[in-house]
Formats: structure tokens, C-alpha cells, sequence
């Protein structure tokens, strides 16, 4: 049997083409970068290309880009780099919803004294941006927004928020890690301070991400040591993966122009099909604006962790908001703050797809899941006719 | 992923007993669609010999409760009620192959739904939430509760208790009350082994400590006011601090200082002195 993966927001696999070109790094070519010798120096211009490969998937200019270990760092770098560069400033403002790699460092700063606004959503988890402008003051160092969201997919208007922020001396930091490779970016048009994207979530492998940062403002690096990425993140540099996101992006340009719709259309037929063949199910979040791979969908009364290992017999792969899946014992905190129902967010599935993802896979979710379902529910309590809430 | 055993992923995948019994002489219900696990047993009994002779369950939860469920209602078939009360939220999990102890409360909610069923057929009332005062306000549970799980199960830590009962594991604000609870109940016990007082602390262990709880616990409540402190130094039990931002000049930072020599003679020695530069 094989694996149906459809758990790509949480990782992707590393292309055939992104490894191949890897592979020499990792075995007769291990030189340092940083050597005076030819066998590691020439290593440098390597790196330098896949900075511009990196740049112009995102329209930006080779020297803003700065190659970090992963999304998370390259998120606690942005936040640390605009407190570092305004330390009279202690008020950063994000959302409710953003991957914990923000939302957990901000309550770190919270507990050190930074004040903190976190940003509501609506049920379609679309931003408050009416309370986004009622919290800016002089004291705010940071607005830090994610792109769009790992669990649901929404997209976050954030050319509006860029341009609602211009000129007023407040850094605006996005979380890119869902979108780069999935949505086309700009950054000459688009306004944004600093982005962060992470490799292995668009078919480089794990441990590499990088962090844009405009040119012109000043930089705090968070990592301090040798003089690596111009002196803006030390530690000698991760070369293999360094290319392997190079390629990566090189890929994903031809991605976005050609195979993301495609992956949409997939993605709707699934969501079409699980409607249509499941009773009580519900879409999460604001179908209009999201990424073109994801979908969130509930199951009603019945549990997400019980639905994803009945879909591990099949060897087909998703994740869940459920509390039993989360590590700790609570649910979601992206479903949560849009306010759904707690029945529905212990039942909520997140299928995302990515380009290898096939029509005969779809397919094969298709067939397993109302079975899975139906299933689930006679063993649960509650639900039509036995509803004891 | 959680690793569960092969008798788990068997009674997850093909549950023993699952339905209603429309003529069940006893329901036990516990748990909630809001925590995320809710289980319902129902069992049949014969009077004349009090033995139970069919049990049946629904269950919404995950892998581990419906695994626990079935063994439950496999545990307490032929079983008189009094032996059926015999079997713990442990034999449970045993009968299991062991859960993952993240995944303990499972085996407990087993346990309280059996409970609840025969207290039901017995007439007793059935015990109310109300009845201990309320602990975990995110998942409903009582100090009763976690007192009587700490006991059956020889819980010592707060993790263990969020583990088996969930308490905790929420927005974590009643830990404190848990920890309290967890003292309170073993201490008769330690009081024995370990004699009370403070501990002997090393130089360096003692600086760690006065400085961790100047940045823990002084400084996030003067900065609610808008001030700060700064340690200085500490030459043996000397600790010297400066007041920062609103507290500079306040008129109540004797009071501060005094407060503050309060806290760290109370956690770190009794010989401690705090000055200001």
C-alpha cells in the first residue's frame, strides 16, 4: 500500500531534484565556505546563487535575504532584531492565531515585561483590522502577522496592513512559512519589514528557513558569533540545504505559474466530495482567501485523533485541532479564537495537499472516509437523536 | 505520535461491546463533547445473583478511550457489582498492555463511568460535581478527584495529575493549587523521611536563585507599575539592588525593599538583607 500524503502544511518531501542537486554537498564537497582554499571557498558562490534563486521567487534583492535553521528562528529573529533596533519601544502587536513560534515567544516577552496585543478573528478567521489600527501608538516597536495560517489556510490581507503601517516607524514582520512557494509574493510592491520562510514546507529539506529583511533599516542579529551572512546570523552555514532551498525556489517559480491551480482544484473536489458523502461536517474558515492546498473540515461528534489513526490504517496521512493530538490537553487555539463550537474543533481534520499529490489519492480519501466516519459515530455518545450536551 | 500498544490499537480498531443496551438496569455517564472525551456504560444485571451480565459502551474520544472502554466492558462481564468495583483504573491500562501516561485519564474516565453505573443502581446519589470544591476550572475537576486519583494511583507531581485526570492541563492557572494539594496529602508521610528547613545552598546555587526570583516574581509586578529593579551584587547574604523607572524616588520603596527581603528570606535563607545602592 502506498502513503497518501496529505499532511503537507506540516512538512513536505524534499523533491528528487532538490536532493540531487544536494547530494554532492553532502559527501566529496564538504569544504567551509569561509575557507581561503579554493576547495571550500568556491562553496561561497554557490551559496550566493542560491541566494538569488531565494531572492527572486520573492522578487526581493539577494542581499536582504539571510539563511537561518528554520522558520522559527527566522521568527524569533525578526521579533528580537525590532526590539533590539527600538529599545525605547515595549508594545508589539500579533494575532491570536499564529503558529507558536510567535505566539509563544511573545508570551515569553510578555512575562518579561513587554506589553502584548493579540489580535481577534472572526468566525471566518478573518483579522479585527479595525482593532489593528486602535492599537498602534508610539510605544509600538512591532507588528508581527502571519501570511496565512498553518491550520485553516486563511490568508491574512497583508498588502493592506503593509500599507496601513507606512510611514508611521513600526516594523511589520510576516510569517511567511505557509505561503512562500504556495501563493505568489512581491516583495517590490509588497511593504513588509522582515519575512520568514522555512524550507521543508516547500519541498527543501528540514532545517534550513530565511529570514528577508528590507534593506535600509538596521539589523540586531540573534545569533552571534563569526562573521557568516554578512554578520547578520553566525554559525558556519548549512550548505547542502542552503542549495536545496536555492532549488527549491527555482521550482516553486514553476509551481506557482503553472500546478497551483491545479492543486486547488484537487483540494475543492476533495472538500466537495467529503461534503457531500458525510453528514454534519463543516469547513473551517474563510474559503475566499486561502491557500490553494489546505482544507480544515469538522466531523461532528467524533473525535480527531480516532479519525486520523482509523485513516493511518489506510496509510493515509492528515492532522487534527483535536486536544487529544495536540501534545497538551487543549484544542486548537486557531479554531478557538474563530470561535468554533468545541464538538467541532475536536473533530476537525486538516488534509494539505502539495504537487505530487495525485487525483487517484483524492480518490482513495474519498472512498475510506465516510466508512471511517459512520463508524466513529456509532461508537459515539452524541449526535443526531442522542444529542446530551 | 503516541505510542500505543498492540492490544491498544486492536480495541481501538475493533471495540469489544460498543452500542446501547435499551433496557440497561444501570447507565454511568461521564465526561464531556467540551473536554474532548465523553463515555457512556451501560450494563445489564441479574438480580437474583448481582453479577453483571452484559456491558456495552459509547464512547467519543480518542484511540485510547475507546480502547479503554472496551476493556472496561470486557473487564466486568460475570463480574458481581462489589467485584466489579474492585477493578481500578490500573487494571484497565493493564489490560491494555499499559498507555501512554499522557493518556492515563482515559483509563480513570473507565473507571468513573463503572462507578457511576452501579452508585446509579444502587439508588446512592450520584456524586455531584459540587460536592468538592473545584480545582481545574478548564476541565471541570475537583480536589476530591485529584486527592482520590494522587492516592489510588501514587501520584506525586502536578504532570502526574494532568496526566490522570487532565487537571492542569489547560490554562494551567490552578498548578499552584494542585501542587498545594500534592503536599497536603503526602506530607504526613515525609514528614519522616526528609526533616523540614531549608536547604543548604552552595554560593553559586544561592545567586542563581535570589537572581531567578528577582526576575520571576519582583520584577514582572514592579513593572506593572511602570518600574524595574537591577541587581547590583550579592556579597554573602547582602543582596544590593537599584530601583528603576517609577520606583526611583517612590515613596514607598522602603517598603518595596522590605518586601523584597521578605521573599528571598522566606525562599532562599532567613539570613538574607536587601540595600539599595
Amino acid at each position: 500500500m502506498q502513503t497518501i500524503y496529505l499532511d503537507n502544511n506540516a512538512t513536505t518531501r524534499t523533491d528528487p531534484d532538490v536532493l540531487a542537486e544536494m547530494l554532492p554537498y553532502l559527501a566529496d564537497l564538504y569544504g567551509n565556505p569561509s575557507s581561503m582554499h579554493t576547495f571550500g571557498g568556491q562553496l561561497h558562490k554557490k551559496i550566493e546563487e542560491a541566494r538569488a534563486k531565494l531572492a527572486d521567487l520573492l522578487k526581493a534583492d539577494p542581499s536582504e535575504i539571510i539563511f537561518t535553521s528554520c522558520g522559527t528562528e527566522s521568527d524569533n529573529t525578526a521579533i528580537m532584531n525590532a526590539l533590539e533596533t527600538h529599545p525605547r519601544k515595549r508594545h508589539i502587536i500579533t494575532t491570536r492565531v499564529e503558529h507558536p513560534a510567535v505566539l509563544n515567544f511573545s508570551q515569553h516577552l510578555g512575562r518579561k515585561g513587554y506589553r502584548i496585543t493579540y489580535l481577534p478573528v472572526n468566525d471566518a478567521g478573518r483579522l479585527d483590522m479595525e482593532m489593528l489600527t486602535r492599537s498602534l501608538d508610539d510605544d509600538t516597536a512591532l507588528v508581527t502577522i502571519m501570511f496565512a495560517n498553518n491550520e485553516t489556510g486563511v490568508v491574512f490581507p497583508i498588502d493592506e496592513i503593509a500599507g496601513l503601517l507606512e510611514g508611521r516607524g513600526i516594523l511589520f514582520h510576516t510569517d511567511a512559512v505557509q505561503a512562500v512557494g504556495k501563493l505568489p509574493i512581491d516583495l517590490n510592491t509588497l511593504k513588509v519589514d522582515m519575512l520568514s520562510l522555512s524550507g521543508h514546507k516547500l519541498h527543501a529539506p528540514k532545517g534550513i528557513g530565511a529570514l528577508y529583511v528590507r534593506r535600509g533599516g538596521r539589523f540586531y542579529p540573534y545569533i552571534i558569533g563569526g562573521h557568516q551572512e554578512m554578520s547578520r546570523r553566525a554559525g558556519t552555514e548549512n550548505v547542502a540545504s542552503i542549495i536545496g532551498l536555492g532549488k527549491a525556489a527555482a521550482l516553486a517559480r514553476g509551481f506557482l505559474t503553472e500546478e497551483a491551480a491545479a492543486v486547488s482544484r484537487l483540494r475543492d473536489r476533495l472538500e466537495a466530495g467529503l461534503l457531500g458523502s458525510c453528514p454534519d461536517v463543516r469547513i473551517n474558515g474563510d474559503t475566499k482567501n486561502r491557500l490553494p492546498n489546505t482544507t480544515n473540515i469538522s466531523f461532528e461528534y467524533v473525535e480527531g485523533e480516532a479519525i486520523l489513526l482509523r485513516l493511518n490504517e489506510y496509510q493515509i496521512c492528515a492532522s487534527s485541532g483535536s486536544a487529544c493530538t495536540s501534545g497538551s490537553l487543549e484544542p486548537s487555539h486557531v479554531l478557538r479564537a474563530m470561535g468554533v463550537p468545541y464538538t467541532a474543533v475536536h473533530g476537525s481534520i486538516r488534509f494539505s495537499l502539495s504537487r505530487f499529490t495525485t487525483g487517484e489519492e483524492i480518490d482513495r480519501v474519498l472512498q475510506v472516509m465516510p466508512g471511517i466516519i459512520r463508524e466513529l459515530r456509532q461508537l459515539s455518545p452524541f449526535g443526531r437523536g442522542s444529542l446530551t450536551l | 505520535m503516541w505510542e500505543y500498544t498492540d492490544k491498544v490499537k486492536e480495541a481501538f480498531l475493533k471495540p469489544q461491546n460498543v452500542g446501547e443496551i435499551p433496557d440497561a438496569d444501570a447507565v454511568g455517564e461521564v465526561g464531556s463533547i467540551v473536554c474532548g472525551d465523553a463515555l457512556k456504560l451501560f450494563l445489564k444485571i441479574d438480580k437474583a445473583s448481582g453479577k453483571i451480565t452484559d456491558a456495552k459502551f459509547q464512547t467519543f474520544g480518542c484511540a485510547s478511550a475507546i480502547a479503554s472502554s472496551s476493556a472496561l466492558t470486557e473487564l466486568v462481564k460475570d463480574k458481581t457489582l462489589d467485584e466489579a468495583l474492585e477493578i481500578s483504573n490500573i487494571d484497565i491500562a493493564d489490560y491494555l498492555g499499559g498507555l501512554p501516561d499522557q493518556k492515563m485519564h482515559c483509563s480513570v474516565m473507565g473507571r468513573e463511568a463503572l462507578e457511576a453505573a452501579i452508585a446509579q443502581y444502587r439508588g446512592q446519589p450520584v456524586r455531584q460535581k459540587e460536592e468538592g470544591r473545584l480545582v481545574c476550572k478548564c476541565f471541570d475537576v475537583t480536589g476530591e478527584k485529584i486527592r482520590k486519583v494522587a492516592v489510588e494511583n501514587h501520584l506525586t507531581t502536578v504532570d502526574e495529575i494532568t496526566n490522570f485526570t487532565k487537571a492542569g492541563g489547560g490554562c494551567g492557572e490552578c498548578r499552584p493549587d494542585i501542587e498545594a494539594i500534592l503536599s497536603d496529602l503526602w506530607s504526613v508521610s515525609r514528614v519522616h523521611e526528609t526533616p523540614a528547613g531549608p536547604r543548604k545552598l552552595t554560593n553559586l546555587q544561592k545567586i542563581a536563585l535570589i537572581q531567578e526570583i528577582i526576575e520571576t516574581q519582583v520584577r514582572p509586578s514592579l513593572q506593572a507599575d511602570n518600574g524595574d529593579i537591577e541587581l547590583i551584587d550579592i556579597e554573602g547574604d547582602k543582596v544590593i539592588v537599584a530601583l528603576r523607572g517609577m520606583c526611583t524616588g517612590c515613596l514607598m520603596s522602603d517598603v518595596t525593599i522590605k518586601g523584597i527581603q521578605a521573599k528571598l528570606r522566606e525562599l532562599v535563607s532567613a539570613a538574607i538583607t536587601v540595600e539599595t545602592r
